[in-house]
């Protein structure tokens, strides 16, 4: 072999020493906890596992066939979790724009007032459930027989539509204040000379917001619903800690009913099935979204 | 832009302090109630304390054995986060710095797994965790959070190297400096801005976080807060006076932490997310 081939083959051997000297550490241990366990869970929707047993029987199509046939309570779970998302990424948007918008005025106290909507994301999700779940059983009642006001005095918590709206409001109240941080960063990007200039032009607010801010920001909008379609998809924490899925099951999330056919259940084949559904549509409803409001975005 | 302080906006400061009262409410019926005694909340939970009672602090604090559970989420998030934004860092800047279908196919690969849900690699991972003999233990469920926490870390920094220029460090080549002495002496200090989102936003995520340890922390020992503060109010539900007091001690460190460092964890997150 000639010198400088050779010569040439030491450099690549010893810059793929160097790749893999930097890389490596974050590859082995993302492969070793998400691609190997993801590659292990198709199998394992394949089979009827029961998380103990060392034999894993191969069952084909079984679970996934299951899953459509002959489980109401995944699909009701899967109702409750679509129809949340819905409200939830709604409102907690609306919310967290509205904030934005009022603290971008020139308000003195927009900093501590940024401070406090944002408190509540610092909180893990299991405690805020606790929190409320106290504030919706002793704090409601207490307000409706101070003012008298019939929307405090119904039974949070013991009814299926209050109880769906019991967790909207707490998903909403933790993260409309995150919501807010992104639309303020983006609000601050925009030009305010072509504010001024519409404003000279004798545009009214709600135009100027309508045909000049928003279509500026339509990328802070893309971040905001990604980011709030797929915590409502994944909850679990607030949902847990909050109604533990009732009454009667009507607050079941995807996820706990996941987490409950494998853990408590003991079903690992057909848990993993599950899982491996809410995988495909999380990602298809995420990437679905993102795609459209990207779109709207090169038009504006 | 300074316009003068009219009546206008002086009417939108009240509401905004208004909205801003109310969203501090539940705060409020928190920490009142906390201190009080368990008859004084089922009479009135809006009302505030006749007396400030600190025993429910001190009961819940022996029960849950609070300094074990805060000791053990301190460890758990320091040494996850510390990992996390080295091998993260490291990773980025050599994917950036050697473009190719290798760097791009990975870095695909990284981002994409940001779409699995916890719930659909959960329960293989406990199986995997068993096999490796690393479930119950402090450094195991380090380990997988560096494994859950490298998707989004790696795309942040790799977003903030590709704005750096690369001259400085071809120089210092130039010199003589090894790879890792141009990353450690010149790339790291440069990503600071970015590493303080990444260390924030890991922190909080891991310090909240209940499923994974409930999954892999069987030991009462090695419990975290979250899953100490879970346990006890499974254990004492309806035990209010109790059962606030835990949970007012559950968030504190949290939003101490926060209160120190708010300008930085709000401009941060901003950061983070706009990219």
């Amino acid at each position: 072999m000639n010198p400088e081939l050779q010569a040439k083959r030491k450099v690549n051997f010893k810059k793929g020493l160097g790749y893999a000297a930097f890389v490596g550490p974050a590859l082995l241990f993302f492969i070793l906890v998400q691609i190997i366990p993801f590659l292990m869970g198709i199998y394992y929707s394949f089979t009827s596992w029961n998380g103990v047993s060392s034999a894993v029987e191969w069952v084909g199509l079984d679970n996934y066939i299951r899953i459509f046939t002959d489980d109401p309570k995944f699909f009701n779970s899967f109702m409750f979790t679509v129809k949340f998302m819905i409200a939830a990424v709604l409102i907690s948007n609306i919310l967290g724009f509205g904030f934005a918008l009022l603290l971008n005025a020139a308000l003195k106290t927009k900093n501590i007032l940024r401070t406090v909507f944002f408190i509540p994301n610092v909180i893990g999700g299991l405690l805020l459930g606790f929190i409320w779940q106290f504030i919706f059983v002793k704090g409601f009642a207490s307000i409706g027989n101070l003012t008298n006001l019939d929307f405090f005095k119904l039974p949070w918590l013991g009814d299926e539509t209050t109880a769906f709206w019991g967790i909207v409001i707490v998903f909403a109240w933790q993260t409309s204040g995150y919501m807010m941080v992104i639309y303020i960063a983006a609000l601050q990007g925009v030009d305010t000379s072509l504010l001024e200039a519409a404003k000279m032009d004798g545009a009214s607010n709600l135009s100027i917001l309508k045909n000049i801010i928003i279509p500026l920001i339509l990328p802070a909008f893309t971040i905001c619903f990604f980011l709030t379609i797929s915590m409502a998809f994944k909850i679990f924490d607030i949902n847990l800690s909050l109604t533990g899925g009732g009454p009667f099951n009507s607050t079941e999330s995807v996820a706990i009913n996941i987490y409950q056919e494998a853990f408590q259940n003991n079903r690992y084949g057909l848990g993993t099935a599950k899982s491996i559904l809410f995988f495909v549509v999380v990602a298809l409803f995420t990437t679905f979204q993102v795609m459209f409001t990207k779109k709207r975005e090169v038009e504006a | 832009m300074k316009k003068n302080y009219g009546k206008r906006i002086f009417l939108l400061e009240i509401f905004a302090i208004i909205l801003g009262l109310i969203f501090l409410v539940p705060f409020y019926f928190v920490i009142v109630n906390s201190v009080k005694g368990f008859s004084e909340i089922l009479i009135d939970a809006a009302a505030l304390p006749k007396e400030i009672l600190f025993s429910n602090y001190a009961k819940v604090w022996e029960i849950i054995s609070f300094q074990d559970a805060f000791l053990n989420s301190l460890i758990i998030t320091v040494f996850s986060v510390t990992g996390i934004v080295l091998i993260s860092s490291m990773a980025a800047w050599k994917m950036v710095r050697t473009p190719g279908k290798l760097s791009k196919f990975l870095f695909i690969l990284f981002v994409s797994a940001m779409v699995i849900p916890f719930q659909t690699v959960m329960i293989p991972l406990m199986k995997l965790g068993g096999m490796l003999g690393i479930m119950n233990s402090i450094p195991g469920i380090v380990i997988m959070y560096f494994g859950f926490g490298v998707s989004l870390s790696l795309f942040l920094y790799h977003g903030f190297v590709k704005t750096i220029p690369q001259e400085i460090e071809e120089s210092a080549r130039i010199d003589g400096c090894s790879q890792f002495g141009v990353f450690w002496r010149i790339v790291f200090p440069l990503l600071k801005p970015i590493t303080v989102t990444v260390i924030i936003l890991n922190t909080l995520w891991i310090w909240n976080d209940y499923l994974l340890p409930l999954l892999v922390l069987q030991d009462a020992e090695l419990r975290t807060i979250p899953l100490a503060t879970s346990s006890f109010f499974a254990q004492y539900t309806k035990q209010w006076d109790m059962g606030l007091a835990a949970l007012v001690m559950g968030i504190a460190p949290v939003i101490v932490f926060f209160l120190f460092l708010q300008k930085h964890i709000i401009k941060g997150i901003a950061a983070g997310s706009i990219k």
